[in-house]
């Protein structure tokens, strides 16, 4: 499922609107709130995961932005469930930076973090959903 | 049936098999044996070749009898973990299905769907042990009063479960572009516009069907490796074609053969039984498929040291000739071309895709290689050949 770590700092105007509760009814999004200061009449700032389709995710964040809710995305990185894979290839088809890359002749994929731009492109094209963003703890 | 200078019977085989004698190696290893020493010398020092796939294989599914609930049910529609299974079979027998979505999938809706559980994960959490939801309704009757029925089961407990595939191992397949201006989603993974990239899904030198084109070994009855247990070939798989274009080593361009396989579920291991999930198209089941071919003469030898220069496959564009049915393709490309990562598509190089898993079809094929070794396993005379397929005589040596 496709992941954003996210960092929103809703203006005071806002903040006594059920804005996540219609996250979750109309964009059909589950979150996961990692730290969140709101109070009433002032700016409130919080720190979550949306998953979701990655168009009800983009559709979601539009949302939030016409409310004049700020989005920041934070930093995110992907893990390869090792366990999971199979080493087929399919996500080398997706992958932009080559990160995952199908090493020759043993025909193992390999997967280099270094090179990964954190698209997330390669979450859904995984036929067995062995990759899965994580959001760097340094970040929060 | 032309004579040959090698001739050895599965009886002689397995006899070998039995002292602990036999010769054993990969496919992968046959074609280094029969490039050194030639067919006839390799059909000398060999027995057995082993072959492996692992691969996501539509046209999969399992026969399941859950047993009797009391008051009994003749059940009428049966849902595991959400899954519809396939009920009008008897009372308590069910198929469940690789390729069905959970019922409340949102499909394609919002496109590409992501179909992440269906039938094939269903069977995977079984083989895996886990407890799977199990759901019936009935409409009653005087012998099966009950009208619904829930409860959790697991593969343990079940009285019978057997993985049945109708459609496995194909004998080659398309290698698919994509000539469009928009990315595609289909079972040959993602395509990206202009031949952005080409997806094959065989495992070439490795794969069980390309190492004897002809089905001159593997027949009805011959023992596999199916899901990490043992299994049988048990007839011809759904679109079976031997009428094909071959090459003059008698391999096909096209997808070919295939078979119908089966094997005890509750024998088999998660890592060769995985459901999969694929991108705008639908969820299916990756099987681990190996077979091992009886190396009776020179001839199948020779067959099972086809190496990936000697096997080819056709380029078929996914955007517009494969919907509408159309047979044409964007030229011919061997497996050795496909597996060095970059091919020659309308005087453009093209990135290439693997959607089989090459790693593990080795690994199957070395997990076949040890029970044959250890004599775990004996090869099996065929009953009868695939249709369309004539079966070398399995005969003893002349005296």
């Amino acid at each position: 499922m496709y992941k954003k770590g996210l960092v929103l700092r809703f203006p005071a105007e806002v903040v006594d609107q059920p804005i996540v509760w219609r996250l979750v009814k109309d964009f059909d999004l589950s979150f996961n709130i990692l730290k969140a200061t709101i109070l009433p009449g002032k700016e409130g700032i919080m720190v979550m995961e949306l998953s979701g389709h990655p168009k009800k995710v983009s559709q979601g964040l539009e949302y939030l932005r016409n409310l004049g809710v700020e989005v920041k995305s934070i930093g995110q990185e992907i893990y390869r469930k090792e366990e999971v894979c199979i080493h087929c290839g399919s996500c080398t088809a997706v992958c932009p930076t080559g990160a995952l890359a199908v090493s020759r002749p043993s025909m193992e994929v390999v997967f280099e973090p270094e090179r990964c731009s954190a698209c997330g492109l390669c979450v859904t094209a995984c036929v067995v959903r062995a990759m899965e963003v994580h959001l760097e703890r340094e970040a929060l | 049936m032309g004579e040959f200078k090698v001739q050895k019977s599965i009886e002689e085989i397995n006899e070998r098999i039995r002292r602990g004698e036999a010769v054993v190696v990969t496919a992968e290893e046959m074609v280094r044996i029969v490039k050194e020493v030639g067919p006839v010398e390799a059909a000398r020092e060999v027995d057995v070749v082993t072959t492996g796939t692992f691969s996501p294989m539509c046209s999969s599914g399992a026969f399941i009898n859950f047993g009797h609930p009391v008051p009994t049910i003749k059940a009428y529609r049966v849902w595991l973990n959400g899954v519809p299974a396939y009920a009008g079979l008897a009372a308590v027998d069910i198929y469940i299905g690789a390729t069905e979505p959970v019922e409340d999938d949102p499909l394609n809706k919002v496109f590409p769907g992501e179909f992440r559980y269906g039938g094939g994960h269903v069977i995977h959490d079984l083989v895996a042990g886990k407890k799977v939801h199990l759901r019936a309704i009935a409409y009653g009757t005087h012998c099966y009063p009950r009208k619904e029925y829930e409860t959790e089961i697991t593969l343990k407990d079940l009285p019978y479960a057997v993985l049945c595939n109708p459609r496995n191992a194909y004998q080659n397949y398309n290698c698919a572009i994509n000539l469009s201006e928009r990315t595609l989603y289909t079972y040959m993974g993602i395509l990206r516009p202009h031949a952005g990239n080409a997806n094959y899904a065989t495992a070439g030198q490795l794969s069980p069907l390309l190492k004897d084109p002809y089905l001159k070994t593997i027949g009805i009855g011959t023992r596999i490796f199916l899901g990490g247990a043992k299994g049988y070939v048990i007839y011809a798989g759904t679109q079976h074609n031997m009428n094909v274009k071959r090459t003059d080593k008698g391999v096909p361009f096209t997808p070919a053969a295939t078979l119908m396989v089966l094997g005890n579920l509750k024998e088999m291991d998660p890592r060769w039984i995985v459901g999969t999930s694929h991108l705008g198209y639908g969820c299916s089941m990756a099987v681990g498929l190996g077979i091992p071919i009886p190396i009776l003469n020179e001839e199948v030898a020779r067959y099972a040291g086809l190496s990936d220069e000697e096997i080819f496959t056709q380029i078929v564009d996914y955007a517009y000739d494969y919907p509408n049915g159309i047979k044409r393709n964007y030229g011919v490309v061997s497996y050795a071309e496909l597996k060095s990562g970059k091919i020659k598509v309308l005087d453009k190089e093209v990135p290439t895709v693997p959607l089989s898993s090459y790693v593990r079809a080795r690994e199957i094929a070395e997990i076949l290689k040890g029970w044959i070794k250890r004599g775990e396993m004996l090869l099996t005379e065929p009953v009868a050949p695939i249709p369309g397929a004539e079966l070398f005589p399995f005969r003893p040596r002349k005296q």
